[in-house]
């Protein structure tokens, strides 16, 4: 029996959000945690397509964008009066709005939601900043505990790397110039980033991340993240399914029908893999 | 382990709290002009104020758009933000910052709203302690006499019609307010508020305010909590 079936349903970390029936939620959640310019985005946008190539409907959903907060955020990261407490609070309230309002009406109507970026980052970013780690810890408690969290790890070098080579610049926020240490920019970026990287490592074996090394070029990655999402979600194309689904209807029916062997799991994810 | 923060800063924070129509913004405006002809720096902080989360508030109110946690969430920033950039500065340099209404709103709100109270309040374990928090003691009736009739219609989520009590929004609000007015009441042990009996004349509860406020903070003005006076002497010498 595949793995997946025996994942127990969507529950919370710690608090349950009010007026939510946690038994309904029948879809699975897959989030994509890491550093930034690891090359979660680009990954998302692959594995989307990836995955509806199976037949499963996927939400992605990333940092900021809810209807709620997202602009807001926006906004006020441009200012530059935006403490640490009320980001970390901003982002939180982003992450319950798309909670609430996206991920779990998905998780009911039995989507695949990928997530780019979870509670992770905004801990992470606290935890960086000195915040409490507890208080962060207890405020992101009315997660859903995800179906995988896969942390594409990397190393300072490998990010700045893509910074210098896909942007051409360094980032404000993603500097933690808020933080005021280092003389410049890149002195900025890497002892912030560095700080983060350490603080993700801490979080690895108490969520339960599934680590990827993604120094490795972005093809390698996929094939990894392919890999670990097939634990977990089914990974049969759509016409093996039809043809087990009709012989299982058939079985219920009571007649007898000899039912074609579908291809184990493992040559159909090679498949998909090239 | 304490709800809050200790304040170690200079400054001294007096908070009112109470149900809408408990009489405490008047007290504390009454209060406020007192302590700054004492000579005290005395300045203000109102729930639900800050610049940076206003436009998402006022957009997810308009479009209904808040669960209880995201009310409760954005209620948080709203204060995180007005705790970083305004009352600790101000705390630093000595000053009297008055707070209309502190987290035990957000404790007693977001709980009749649904949300877990120990979560409610790890929410806000980044507040610092009040030096004095006066909660405003009032019946139902009395309170909602004052303000049903002579104010602006009621909004949405003021009268908790996001709870669904009523679809009568007058009726919401007196249910959504009687169950506010039971947290704060079940609250003035654990924190430790200054009951201030709010049936009692205008001039009878300002009178009690000022005499605990005195015994606070002491006939003479302790050292190091500067009133405006003593700066403008100081820069003209």
């Amino acid at each position: 029996m595949p793995s997946y079936r025996n994942k127990p349903p969507l529950s919370y970390y710690r608090t349950p959000l009010p007026g939510v029936d946690y038994s309904e939620l029948q879809g699975k959640l897959i989030v994509i945690e890491g550093p930034d310019a690891v090359g979660r985005s680009t990954q998302v946008r692959r594995l989307k397509p990836w995955l509806e190539e199976y037949g499963h409907a996927v939400l992605d959903t990333g940092m900021a964008r809810s209807a709620l907060a997202g602009k807001g955020i926006k906004e006020a990261k441009e200012g530059n009066t935006l403490g640490p407490i009320t980001m970390t609070l901003y982002y939180a309230t982003d992450f319950a709005d798309r909670l609430e309002n996206e991920i779990i009406p998905a998780l009911r109507a039995g989507f695949v939601v990928l997530t780019d970026r979870y509670i992770f980052s905004i801990m992470a970013r606290a935890i960086a900043r000195g915040e409490n780690r507890a208080w962060i810890e207890r405020t992101a408690g009315f997660a859903l505990v995800p179906h995988a969290v896969l942390y594409m790890r990397a190393e300072v070098k490998d990010l700045i790397s893509r910074v210098v080579v896909g942007r051409g610049a360094f980032d404000y926020w993603e500097s933690g110039l808020d933080l005021h240490f280092g003389t410049d920019m890149y002195e900025s970026f890497v002892r912030y980033q560095s700080r983060l990287i350490q603080v993700f490592d801490s979080l690895a074996v108490p969520y339960n991340f599934h680590t990827i090394d993604a120094s490795q070029s972005a093809d390698r990655v996929f094939v990894s993240l392919q890999r670990a999402i097939s634990r977990v979600v089914e990974m049969e194309s759509p016409a093996h399914r039809a043809v087990r689904l009709k012989a299982a209807r058939a079985a219920k029916s009571g007649l007898k029908v000899v039912p074609k062997a579908a291809p184990a799991a493992k040559t159909v994810r090679k498949a998909s893999a090239r | 382990m304490s709800v809050f923060l200790q304040n170690r800063l200079p400054g001294r924070l007096i908070v009112v709290e109470g149900i809408d129509g408990s009489g405490k913004s008047t007290q504390m405006s009454l209060l406020s002009q007192w302590l700054r002809r004492r000579g005290y720096a005395v300045t203000f902080s109102e729930w639900n104020s800050s610049p940076l989360v206003h436009e998402t508030t006022r957009r997810g109110k308009k479009k209904e758009m808040f669960t209880p946690t995201s009310f409760s969430l954005i209620h948080a920033t709203d204060f995180a933000d007005r705790l970083e950039q305004y009352i600790i500065p101000l705390l630093k340099a000595g000053a009297v910052v008055c707070a209309d209404r502190y987290a035990y709103t957000a404790f007693a709100r977001d709980v009749v709203r649904g949300v877990d109270r120990s979560w409610v309040r790890n929410l806000y374990r980044f507040a610092l302690k009040p030096s004095l928090a006066f909660y405003f003691k009032v019946p139902l009736d009395v309170a909602l006499g004052r303000i049903l009739g002579g104010r602006d219609a009621l909004k949405y989520y003021e009268a908790g019609m996001d709870l669904g009590l009523s679809r009568n929004i007058e009726e919401s609000f007196r249910l959504f307010q009687g169950r506010i007015l039971e947290e704060y009441e079940a609250m003035i042990n654990e924190m430790g508020f200054h009951v201030i009996d709010a049936t009692k004349s205008i001039e009878a509860q300002q009178k009690e305010m000022r005499r605990i406020v005195l015994q606070e903070f002491g006939r003479v003005r302790p050292p190091g909590v500067l009133g405006t006076e003593v700066r403008v002497a100081e820069l003209s010498q």
